[in-house]
């Protein structure tokens, strides 16, 4: 009797929690609009979606059908470690933070922002690697299996995957504050590695189920991670395309107007 | 006051076509042949480990080529330097460098998947391949021909 209080109460938690980080950033945008330019109405929108999906991943009815079966395990991934993250990155959480705190508290902020930790660990090299590498190590060893029996591990797994999906958006794209940026070219090509190696790894989990699943379950998760994963990225490679694209445009005008006045 | 470039020695023709190129034949291959016809399967027993990782890295690398692509024509185009005949030439040639790498690499040195699971596998190999080759081919054709009437690059130019 009393777990199922506990249980309750958790569930209570579990979906306030999501509602108040809503209420706190529509709260944030209208607070903020009377003093600044007025807030894109978009962001809102990507805020409520991709809290939903993150949600979605961890709580809920498909959350529920994770402990038994891979391919809902699968969709709570694509929810929580790839749509969520780059819902969550395109509302921009950081550019709203910096508008609603004091001056003092927004320069500490965005100190925090320049240390060299963060620019490490928003490096597109190793903010894939801990995406991808992480998937590896999740789905390539008995860590799956071992996740299922220890509440902690399967808490830290998730955290992680949802962590490290949003920094290797962050780093790819860049929409949010970002005070550490690198080449086009560079990202490009290890956004297509990274691409790569979650395909190979969606291929690799089809032929080799990890312990415990099923074949034609493994089959059908290995599907939706390839295709899903597939879909999630398009959208990443045009958004980090139509920057590199755009800025282009942007240097040529500037450069063909000094040329004009200089002649 | 700079020059404008003219068409012939915008690099983004080339690049563009050999980028759509590959792209859209890549394209067919998922959309028709596995998805359609589903000739090809998504996965094979006899796949080796580097047949995966080849598929895994020219399926991104595709994915990614496309979208560049585009947005290298949208940018051709707003700048009209866009030169329809090497930019197809350009696209023909990635397009059949690739069915060639698929069909060759992939299919039958990497063994990744077979174009269809019948006996007589070896015609549908021909005809791939020599479709392959001829886009090759007609590719090239498009680009030398062009060139004689392209004047010489002149130095220090990108």
């Amino acid at each position: 009797m009393h777990n199922h209080v506990v249980d309750i109460g958790l569930d209570l938690l579990s979906y306030a929690f999501p509602v108040a980080l809503i209420i706190l950033y529509i709260a944030a945008v209208s607070v903020t609009n009377n003093k600044y330019k007025k807030w894109p109405r978009i962001r809102i929108i990507f805020w409520v979606l991709g809290i939903f999906s993150v949600f979605l991943g961890i709580v809920g009815p498909i959350a529920d059908r994770a402990h038994d079966s891979f391919s809902a395990h699968m969709l709570t991934h694509l929810l929580l470690g790839m749509l969520g993250p780059l819902l969550l990155v395109l509302a921009t959480p950081m550019k709203l933070l910096l508008r609603s705190v004091p001056v003092g508290f927004g320069r500490l902020i965005s100190k925090l922002l320049k240390s060299s930790y963060v620019q490490w660990i928003t490096h597109p090299v190793l903010a894939s690697v801990l995406n991808v590498g992480g998937l590896w190590i999740l789905y390539a060893t008995d860590l799956y299996s071992a996740m299922h029996s220890s509440m902690w591990l399967f808490v830290l797994v998730h955290v992680h995957i949802f962590l490290a999906g949003y920094v290797f958006t962050l780093s790819m794209i860049y929409v949010e504050v970002a005070p550490h940026r690198t080449s086009f070219r560079l990202r490009a090509v290890v956004l297509i590695l990274a691409m790569a190696a979650h395909g190979i790894l969606s291929k690799w989990i089809y032929a080799n189920p990890p312990a415990g699943i099923s074949m034609s379950d493994a089959q059908s998760a290995g599907l939706l991670m390839y295709y899903g994963g597939d879909v999630i990225d398009l959208v990443i490679v045009v958004i980090l395309c139509a920057q590199y694209f755009g800025g282009r445009n942007i240097r040529r005008k500037e450069k063909e107007l000094i040329l004009f006045h200089k002649s | 006051m700079e020059k404008r470039k003219s068409s012939q020695d915008e690099p983004f023709n080339f690049w563009s076509g050999i980028f759509f190129g590959l792209g859209f034949v890549a394209f067919i291959d998922e959309a028709v042949f596995h998805q359609l016809l589903h000739w090809h399967h998504f996965y094979d027993k006899s796949t080796t480990s580097i047949g995966l990782i080849s598929d895994g890295i020219f399926h991104a690398f595709s994915w990614f080529a496309t979208v560049v692509a585009l947005f290298m024509l949208a940018d051709i185009r707003k700048r009209k330097v866009w030169d329809a005949k090497s930019w197809s030439g350009a696209a023909i040639l990635g397009a059949g460098v690739f069915q060639l790498y698929d069909g060759i690499i992939q299919h039958k040195i990497m063994r990744l998947h077979q174009i269809r699971y019948v006996a007589e596998v070896i015609y549908y190999d021909i005809v791939w391949n020599v479709i392959a080759g001829c886009m090759i081919v007609i590719g090239l054709v498009l680009l030398i021909r062009k060139r004689p009437t392209k004047p010489k690059k002149k130095a220090g130019e990108v």
